[in-house]
């Protein structure tokens, strides 16, 4: 129980980490974003003086107050759910932009990493248990695809599957001329067609990391104690590599999930802006090519707090699979 | 083997001299050629940003690689390219090494409220994903030096090593040898730095070539977002000159291809270095 309070308290902490990074980052740079921003919302319509006052409220303000007062503003805001207009979308919010494109990424980014975190784990564990065999020296290769950038896997994989044989579309999170969005059969199919490029991109470069992990931590187990008990007690081999030995091995990789999760979301913006996916990378990019700041620091409060609410998800899941840090 | 030979002075941890296996010989075989070409291959060729007639040509006589769509040479763009790359990656390695050795080995060392601390805003750290963050600093600063995006990147890139050489530190810390080192009346610094830190090096050098990897990636998805160093050349900036050049649709993969191969040729290769590091501190895992 303390230990669980201890964890819940480290992400309140994270979490207003991230909230106030979010204040300060625009008050700290140079230039004036508010400025900007409001010229360029002007062009697009009159400004009310309340989209000019949640401006002011999330991005700092010329007046003079105190910026203790402005981070009463600003917390009231984001309380209240105002993060103010879009530029680049207008006159929609930013709160309604962001709520359009994030299940697109969170359905790509997390079937993506579910998928390869099983199939890692998978293969690790078999290459563990073998260790020597075909499927470990098969390794360093999955390993290099690791350093492969994900944009540029993802352009090599458009150029073949797209362009020299186009089994796949170029760009796009469906087919917008012949399906309209909805629970259809169509649709849904449509999605999947347009979701395997970008999928299997996130999963080729991120299966080496968790393939490699999990094959380490084999070996590691595997020379513990109780694993020559396990043998002596004559359990079958299957029991032993599952129940035994990848039960303890896959400790390791589920807390290291933090680290390699920050690394998933960088890479699918960078990915989501080479298909075009209709995801919150394309978005954050959009909003960072017409100086739509309110939306852009919209975009990275949402992404770190559910970054951070995926970690306090698998922390959770931590303690219920490795008692001993349940004390 | 002499059995004679007392326990007492075999180390805790011997530093042997790495043996020089089939990875480690490849990695750095691999890293030293694209290292090297970086290194001279600016002097070798043509001004990058020279415009020329033959735009778009593929690969021939006069130009290696062929040519952008301005006519501009592949190749020449990749040298240049490579020592940007190679230069942002070393900045960030040295920032990241020293970032993350003070807040982990020094931390870790000195216990108590400075090292919850430090390890709080560690964990903080690697929560917060790492490139959004860049991405809006960047996007606030129209002027962006290479220092600067390197500053930015091991900023948001130090936490994970630091983490790992706290761990390392934490069990150090409480060995025989440093508890025995400070009941001597050896000086913190002296422990720390003598006794405790060159059981680190293997690790710290494993932490520094992650630092590099993930420097020149980042740097590179910067880029192609067009959000790197202003003006400057790195294999970023040749991947969005070629996906803004449409390279992809008019099938010059010569254009696109090479910067992501030498990325990735010198990511492995680092990769293959950092195993052997791991087998050194690890031997359960050589096979």
């Amino acid at each position: 129980m303390r230990q669980l309070l201890r964890k819940l308290g480290f992400y309140l902490v994270a979490g207003w980490a991230a909230i106030t990074v979010n204040f300060v980052v625009p008050r700290l740079m140079p230039g004036d974003p508010v400025d900007i921003l409001l010229a360029r919302l002007g062009q697009r319509g009159p400004v009310t003086p309340e989209a000019r006052a949640s401006v002011e409220a999330l991005l700092g303000t010329g007046s003079g107050r105190s910026l203790l007062s402005q981070y009463g503003d600003y917390l009231h805001s984001l309380a209240t759910g105002d993060l103010g207009v879009s530029v680049a979308y207008f006159p929609g919010s930013v709160g309604s932009v962001i709520g359009q494109s994030l299940p697109w990424t969170i359905g790509l980014i997390g079937l993506a990493t579910v998928l390869s975190f099983v199939l890692g784990i998978g293969l690790g564990t078999l290459a563990g248990w073998w260790r020597g065999s075909w499927l470990d020296h098969l390794i360093p290769a999955t390993t290099m695809f690791q350093s492969v950038p994900y944009f540029w896997l993802a352009l090599i994989l458009l150029f073949v599957f797209g362009s020299v044989w186009p089994v796949f579309p170029l760009n796009g999170g469906y087919d917008v001329y012949t399906v309209t969005p909805g629970w259809t059969p169509d649709f849904v199919a449509s999605v999947l067609r347009y979701g395997t490029l970008p999928a299997l991109t996130i999963i080729i470069s991120s299966v080496g990391g968790w393939l490699l992990g999990m094959r380490n931590m084999m070996v590691a187990v595997l020379a513990d104690d109780y694993m020559l008990t396990a043998e002596a007690k004559g359990l079958r081999t299957g029991r032993m590599m599952r129940t035994y030995a990848a039960r303890n091995a896959i400790l390791p990789s589920v807390s290291g999930f933090a680290i390699s999760l920050g690394f998933v979301v960088a890479g699918s913006i960078v990915t989501e802006a080479v298909f075009s996916y209709p995801g919150i990378g394309s978005v954050l990019l959009d909003s960072v090519n017409s100086n739509d700041y309110a939306l852009m620091q919209g975009i990275f409060l949402v992404i770190t707090l559910a970054v951070l609410g995926a970690n306090l998800l698998v922390d959770l899941l931590h303690s219920v699979i490795d008692p001993r840090t349940r004390a | 083997m002499i059995a004679t030979t007392p326990d007492a002075v075999v180390p805790a941890v011997r530093l042997r001299r790495p043996r020089l296996t089939g990875k480690l010989g490849t990695g750095l075989v691999l890293a030293g050629i694209v290292a090297l070409f970086g290194l001279v291959g600016p002097w070798l060729v043509d001004d990058p940003a020279r415009v020329s007639e033959a735009g778009l040509t593929g690969p021939g006589r006069d130009h290696l690689l062929g040519t952008t769509q301005t006519g501009q040479d592949v190749l020449a763009q990749l040298a240049y390219a490579t020592r940007g790359s190679l230069t942002v990656g070393v900045i960030v390695g040295v920032l990241t090494l020293l970032l993350s050795a003070f807040s982990g080995v020094a931390g870790a060392y000195a216990g108590g409220w400075v090292d919850e601390l430090f390890s709080l805003v560690t964990n903080i750290m690697l929560v917060i994903p790492g490139l959004p963050l860049v991405i809006v600093i960047s996007s606030y600063v129209a002027d962006r030096s290479l220092w600067l995006v390197a500053l930015v990147l091991s900023l948001t890139g130090w936490a994970g090593s630091a983490r790992v050489l706290r761990g390392s530190t934490l069990s150090l810390r409480n060995r025989d040898y440093v508890l025995a080192a400070r009941v001597a009346g050896e000086k913190r610094w002296r422990v720390l730095t003598v006794e405790i830190l060159p059981n680190l090096v293997p690790l710290l050098a494993a932490q520094v070539v992650f630092a590099v990897i993930f420097a020149i990636l980042g740097e590179a998805g910067l880029s192609y977002l067009g959000l790197g160093a202003t003006g400057s050349f790195t294999w970023g900036t040749m991947l969005y000159f070629a996906q803004n050049g449409l390279a992809l649709r008019l099938g010059a993969w010569w254009w696109f291809v090479p910067p992501g191969l030498l990325l990735a040729l010198f990511g492995a290769a680092l990769s293959l270095i950092n195993f052997s590091i791991d087998e050194i501190i690890n031997p359960r895992l050589r096979s």
